[in-house]
Parts: C-alpha cells; sequence; structure tokens
C-alpha cells in the first residue's frame, strides 16, 4: 500500500471528491486540515510552490487538485 | 467521433444539469452527460438553507446527494471533460470536448457561471500562488498574513468577514463609490479594526516573485501600491457559454430562452445560472433542468 497524504480544508469540494475518490477504490490515506494546522499549511505550500487545495502527496508525487488521471496513474490502480 | 448519436446531451452537472438528467433517465432517454466538475456552484456554496425538503444542508453536502442520486439511474457522467464547441447543421448537433466528439439530436445547456476575473497582469501567473477566487477553500494559507479582497458585493463582504478571523489586516478594493451587499454585513465589515476600504479603486497589476507580494491600486488619489500576500478576487459571475456561437446570448453572455427553456436553435435548451432566467438560485436551476429535459422529450417525440 502507498503512502498517502491529502493537504485539505473542510470546506472545499475538489478535497471532498478527492478523498471520496480514493475512498471508493479503496485507497487508505491521511486527511490533513491545514485550516487547523498552520506548520502543515507552510509544508505544502513549500512542498507543491503554490496555496491551493487540495493537494495529494503519494510517495512523494504531489499533485495539485482533483487530477484523477495523474492520482490513478501515481497509485498504479 | 463514433458514429453514436445520443437522444440527448446534457452539458453541466450542477442543480439544473443533474436535475435534467434524472428527467432523461426516467424517460428512458439515450443521454450523456458531460460536465468539468460535479455539483457546479453548489459544490462551493456554504450553508444552504432555501433547498426545499433540506431546512439546513451545507453546499458540498447537497452537491454529494445530486451525484447520488445521478448515479442511481446509471446515466452516464462525463465529468473532469470540457466543452469547446458546439456546432448544428441538419438538426444533429456536435459537442467537441477537450477529449472526443459527440453526436446528438437534442441538447441542453447547462453549464453554469464561474468567477469573474481581473484581466490585468500578473493574474494568470499568480493564480495559485497567493491569487484565489475561492475564500472559503483557500483561506488557510492566510492566517497572520495581509491580504486584499477585490470586489464590494456581498461575496466580496462574507469574503472579509470570513478572513476577519484568520488575515492580520484586509483592504477591500472596490471599484463603486461605495460598497454594495447586505448592510448588516457592510456595517460588520467596516466595523472592524482589521479592514480597510479602498473605495472608487481598480486592481492594476499583481506583483511578485513565485508568490504575491504587492497589488498595484489606481485610487482616486492616486495610484498606490498595497502589500500583501493573498488577493481574493470576489467581482461576482461570468456565464460559461463561450463554446456556442449561433445561439443567442444578452449583453451579459447569457444564453436567452424562452419560458420552456428553448433557445433560437431548435433542439437546443438552456437551464439554469448560464441563462437569463430571472433568479439565480439552486433550486430554480434544478426546476429549469427539469423543464429543458421534458421539452427535450417532446422534442424527440416530434421529431419523430
Amino acid at each position: 500500500m502507498k503512502n498517502v497524504k491529502v493537504y485539505s480544508t473542510p470546506t472545499c469540494s475538489f478535497c471532498i471528491r478527492a478523498k471520496q475518490f480514493l475512498t471508493d477504490n479503496n485507497v487508505e490515506f491521511e486527511s490533513i486540515d491545514i485550516s487547523t494546522d498552520p506548520e502543515r499549511a507552510k509544508e505544502i505550500v513549500e512542498k507543491s510552490g503554490q496555496m491551493g487545495v487540495p493537494v495529494l502527496d503519494i510517495e512523494g508525487e504531489i499533485i495539485v487538485g482533483f487530477d484523477k488521471d495523474k492520482i490513478t496513474s501515481a497509485l498504479g490502480i | 467521433m463514433t458514429d453514436k448519436i445520443y437522444e440527448l446531451i446534457i452539458i453541466g452537472a450542477g442543480p439544473a444539469g443533474i436535475t435534467a438528467g434524472v428527467y432523461a433517465a426516467r424517460k428512458k432517454m439515450d443521454c450523456l452527460v458531460i460536465s468539468v466538475d460535479i455539483g457546479g456552484q453548489t459544490a462551493w456554496s456554504g450553508d444552504v438553507e432555501n433547498y426545499t425538503g433540506y431546512q439546513f444542508i451545507s453546499g458540498p453536502e447537497l452537491a454529494a446527494k445530486f451525484e447520488e442520486h445521478i448515479k442511481r439511474y446509471g446515466i452516464d457522467v462525463n465529468e473532469g471533460e470540457e466543452v469547446q464547441e458546439v456546432t448544428s447543421s441538419e438538426g444533429i448537433h456536435k459537442i467537441k470536448t477537450t477529449s472526443g466528439e459527440y453526436k446528438a439530436k437534442t441538447l441542453i445547456i447547462a453549464s453554469g457561471k464561474r468567477s469573474r476575473e481581473l484581466g490585468v497582469p500578473g493574474e494568470e501567473k499568480f493564480k495559485n500562488k497567493g491569487l484565489t477566487y475561492c475564500a472559503t477553500c483557500d483561506g488557510p494559507f492566510f492566517e497572520n498574513k495581509d491580504v486584499v479582497i477585490v470586489g464590494g458585493g456581498n461575496s466580496a463582504l462574507d469574503a472579509a468577514l470570513q478572513m476577519e478571523k484568520i488575515a492580520s489586516f484586509i483592504t477591500i478594493v472596490n471599484v463603486t463609490p461605495e460598497l454594495g451587499g447586505d448592510l448588516i454585513m457592510q456595517e460588520k465589515v467596516v466595523g472592524s479594526k482589521k479592514v480597510k476600504v479602498l473605495n472608487g479603486s481598480e486592481v492594476m497589476e499583481v506583483i511578485g516573485d513565485k508568490f504575491v507580494d504587492k497589488i498595484k491600486v489606481k485610487t482616486p488619489s492616486g495610484e498606490i501600491e498595497v502589500p500583501c500576500k493573498g488577493v481574493f478576487v470576489e467581482i461576482g459571475l461570468m456565464p460559461n457559454s463561450a463554446f456556442t456561437k449561433d445561439i443567442k446570448k444578452n449583453d451579459m453572455d447569457e444564453i436567452i430562452v424562452n419560458c420552456q427553456t428553448e433557445t433560437n436553435i431548435p433542439g437546443i435548451f438552456a437551464a439554469g445560472d448560464v441563462t437569463n432566467v430571472a433568479e439565480k438560485q439552486i433550486i430554480i436551476a434544478a426546476g429549469e433542468g427539469a423543464k429543458a429535459s421534458l421539452r427535450a422529450f417532446k422534442h424527440l417525440a416530434e421529431m419523430r
């Protein structure tokens, strides 16, 4: 199982869709709510070079936005 | 392109498109939905308290209910696909998208609206790098930072009130001589020590290195620079109607429909916020979507 992190905010619809997509595909992930964790917000800006959510970290591969094709290819599903 | 001709193609999967899809399924029409996203603006809304049947539901939750509803009927939904061009000849409508081409006997355009952009230098470069159109989504990135909100209506005031709890200082750049929107919200915004309002002012440029550092603003007393890490653009919406050249639109680029959701082209119907319908509401868009679907069904019967 690959290590998957999802950086999100509770009110962002594409974050909700991205997490739903992972759940539907039985992918376990760590959900990081950047609205309650400013340190992790900083972390993801540095990692992704931008300030939007969702950001997915799949074994170090950074995917910005709910990009289904990129997510499936990174996961190999 | 395949030779398949659908009975109905629906462009958009917000409340109008989804409802049209549900009605199409119940009429057993051979139907395809093509959409960039699911839920449309509903998915971006905060709290919804005026959709009958739900005294209170959040926008993303209602969007999820919409999706569940249409999927229950087994309608094909091509998500993440954007329509680029619609052309019609001899009663068949061709739809060119980012990943293919399709044909249909009837078409419902329910592509909704999107955030209006500033159209100034630096906007494209700094999208998601400090410049955002969604305070609700991206607000938390700007904790204890100075931000600018562009706009003066309810959505700008709403963004200001959200950011008041997060940001260190907020400058509102408003093009009109005074703030618009609800008085209750205006009072809260103007009363905050963390907010400064620049009325009669216009953003000229967004400036920075990797991320936004400042903006250039034309004020009634001359040009100034406002240092900021975030720029929230809240200057209203524009219809997603550019892919339709032959369909009549009003001066706001909204597709003109009559009370039966008919456009000027036979077989093409339109519903929801992309049209000139009187009010832009989730429940009204849903109702218009139902009307469009039933009208398309009748049109197919008339063609036979």
